[in-house]
């Protein structure tokens, strides 16, 4: 199948003699698809007739040829439309692989709320080890500490340096007044670190990324409306977002004692509460990139807060070994 | 309170696998920018090999042999293949190799490179930047063309690729192959690549650290420097229409590796080794620009006593400095000039006397 590949090519430019160094060309010149024909047939040979009815969208065509890319490995045939500009999305994966990822995230909230207990169960490994319960002095530390652990997990081929933020003593003590501020100290200092790599003369070729990516905000769920924690959240997401758009946040309750007629009552509002605050909470608004993306990000922001359950505790319900948590009414599923 | 780094296993499946498709997406949204320098005497073919690697006719213009000085014409294009976007700019030098005297040929050609890095690197200075919408015009690779005399390199080829090579990622090709023979081809590459190694000139070697790719790309670096025949016309072999030049005495197809070279150029520069290029134009020749400009201007990373210094603390040193010598320089010119009205006074003040 020939496609006429149509070329809009501007008046060529007339090189001046005195001595102009660079001449940029014209705008943007945009070419129709290749005719991408895998494994081509004998009669694809690419005409490149000129003709003055330019077609710049080749959409309906493109429809048509959503075939998959012939495997590298093949020595293929040689194609006529071929060039191999795609290769370079493998190329782009294979780098990934080998680089590694980096993914920091941070979980705030009261203790006892079972941030520790969600982390291992999103990672189904102990990562977070659950603080015993010794005395009660040592249990809530005096001010707030930021605690980082780090750890390589790799699945498939994919190899990442987890590292989460613990912050025990968060809204724990009877005083509560700037309890964010180390928090948002230890996320300004990681942005610190980085600039000051980044700005060096000699810099490092990858520069290691301790930013916080994310971080997990808990809410305790009083099956009440939000007040209670109205003043100290909302106090503290507001220092933190106000005018700059710095952590992204996914603001999560803790569901195990609230009747579920009450949480779906309670995240709405929490949501509602957060915007006429000004709290902008991810997926932000202003990144959604296109009309995809928002339907996605619309779904999510439904869903938010997350209303959520860990354990890492394992049970045998129906035949099946599931993470759950065993109440006297019955367990309840982690994946559910 | 940090640890080191442990190694954990799951227990099950978590999902973070997708992180390569995830970032392949973005990719893919964003596009991708390819910058390609061709360098080579007017005629050699550098447009033919151009329009015949990408398959698409760029432009008919042929060149004039007579300008008085070289200059550097670039041209951007949107290609697009299955769901690829690709931003491709040919940069393509004017007038090379055509004046009686040749000394000014490639500064140039410097001077463009430099001048897309220092680009970059104001567009990275910025306060307010937005490096991810940034068309990046930094030239990724340079595909030096040179002629097939069958003897040896040119003393401008070879002034050229030296002062290229710590700037750009440097290809030589063989340009038009089809003059030279099977026997001659074979000295003549091993003569150019003897010639580049004894002056020094460093050109790209594609990587082998990656065992996907490293045996492949090891073969391919015992065949540089390439030799090339572009066309776009076609011919009838056989019972296919294929890339080739005819002559009385023969065709020479384009895609046919015992003809030439062309296939393993286009497998090597687009296939398999596209990435790694745009990489070690960024971090290595562009740091190198980097921290040479930089420290041209006075920063540095260390100050005395050993000291970390930081960019903020040299850049208000500096500014400091400059407003000091400001200062200074105001003060004596207000001396001056009340030293000067003083003068000026007392002049007036005798020829009122004496009238």
């Amino acid at each position: 199948m020939t496609s006429a590949a149509s070329t809009h090519i501007s008046p060529e430019l007339e090189l001046p003699v005195d001595g102009d160094m660079v001449q940029k060309g014209p705008e943007l010149l945009t070419l129709p698809a290749f005719p991408t024909t895998f494994p081509a047939p004998a009669t694809s040979a690419t005409e490149a007739a000129p003709s003055s009815a330019g077609e710049m969208a080749d959409t309906p065509r493109d429809a048509s040829l959503k075939q998959p890319p012939m495997p590298r490995n093949e020595k293929a045939p040689v194609d006529f439309g071929y060039v191999g500009i795609d290769s370079i999305l493998e190329q782009m994966r294979r780098k990934a692989m080998k680089q590694g990822f980096e993914f920091n995230i941070m979980v705030v909230g009261q203790s006892g709320l079972g941030k520790s207990t969600l982390i291992n169960t999103l990672f189904k490994s102990k990562i977070s080890r659950k603080s015993v319960q010794p005395t009660s002095e040592e249990r809530i530390p005096k001010t707030i500490e930021i605690k980082s652990i780090t750890h390589d997990i790799e699945e498939k081929g994919v190899r990442m340096k987890l590292t989460v933020i613990d912050t025990p003593g968060f809204g724990d003590h009877i005083n509560n007044e700037n309890c964010w501020q180390p928090i948002m100290k230890f996320i300004n200092d990681q942005y610190e670190k980085y600039l000051q790599e980044e700005v060096n003369i000699n810099r490092k070729k990858r520069i290691p990324d301790t930013r916080v990516h994310c971080c997990l905000y808990f809410i305790p769920a009083t099956g009440h409306s939000y007040v209670p924690r109205r003043a100290l959240g909302l106090a503290w997401g507001h220092l933190l977002c106000g005018g700059r758009n710095m952590g992204r946040f996914w603001w999560v309750v803790q569901f195990a004692s609230c009747t579920v007629p009450t949480s779906l009552l309670s995240g709405p509002q929490i949501t509602a509460d957060l915007l006429s605050n000004g709290i902008d909470v991810y997926p932000q608004k202003e990144f959604d990139e296109d009309s995809e993306d928002r339907l996605v990000n619309e779904k999510f922001r439904e869903m938010i807060p997350f209303a959520v359950v860990g354990s890492d505790h394992e049970y045998q319900v129906n035949g099946k070994r599931i993470l759950g948590r065993k109440t006297k009414w019955g367990t309840i599923e982690g994946n559910g | 309170q940090k640890e080191g780094p442990r190694s954990l296993t799951m227990s099950g499946h978590v999902g973070f696998e997708s992180l390569p498709d995830q970032l392949v997406n973005r990719s893919i949204q964003q596009g991708f920018c390819f910058n390609i320098l061709c360098v080579g005497e007017t005629g050699i073919g550098k447009s033919t090999l151009i329009d015949t690697l990408f398959n698409t006719n760029f432009e008919d213009h042929e060149s004039s042999h007579f300008y008085p000085h070289v200059r550097l014409k670039a041209q951007t294009y949107e290609l697009q293949e299955s769901n690829v976007r690709l931003k491709l700019t040919i940069v393509n030098t004017v007038g090379f190799g055509d004046q009686i005297n040749k000394e000014e040929s490639y500064q140039p050609i410097v001077d463009y490179i430099d001048a897309q890095f220092e680009a970059y690197l104001q567009e990275e200075l910025k306060i307010k930047r937005s490096l991810f919408n940034y068309h990046d015009s930094r030239v990724h690779v340079c595909l030096y063309f040179i002629s097939p005399t069958g003897h040896s390199l040119k003393t401008l080829d070879l002034l050229a690729m030296k002062s290229l090579d710590s700037k750009v990622n440097i290809i030589p090709v063989i340009a038009k192959a089809d003059a030279i023979s099977k026997t001659e081809l074979q000295k003549f590459k091993i003569k150019l690549m003897s010639e580049l190694v004894s002056n020094g000139v460093q050109i790209y070697h594609f990587p082998t650290d990656d065992e996907t790719i490293a045996k492949i790309n090891a073969s391919m670096n015992g065949h540089l420097p390439f030799a090339v025949v572009g066309s776009m016309d076609e011919v009838k072999v056989g019972n296919k229409m294929v890339k080739a030049r005819q002559y009385p005495w023969g065709v020479v197809q384009v895609e046919n590796e015992n003809h030439c070279d062309f296939v393993k150029l286009r497998e090597m520069l687009i296939c398999t080794n596209m990435e790694d290029l745009r990489d070690q134009t960024h971090t290595r020749h562009y740091e190198l620009y980097r921290r040479r400009k930089l420290e041209e201007m006075g920063f540095m990373d260390v100050g005395p006593e050993n000291q970390p210094l930081s960019l903020q603390e040299t850049y208000e040193a500096k500014r400091h400095e400059f407003y000091g010598e400001r200062q200074r320089k105001e003060e004596e010119m207000k001396q001056l000039f009340v030293q000067r009205v003083k003068e000026k006074e007392a002049i007036l003040k005798e020829a009122e006397r004496e009238a």
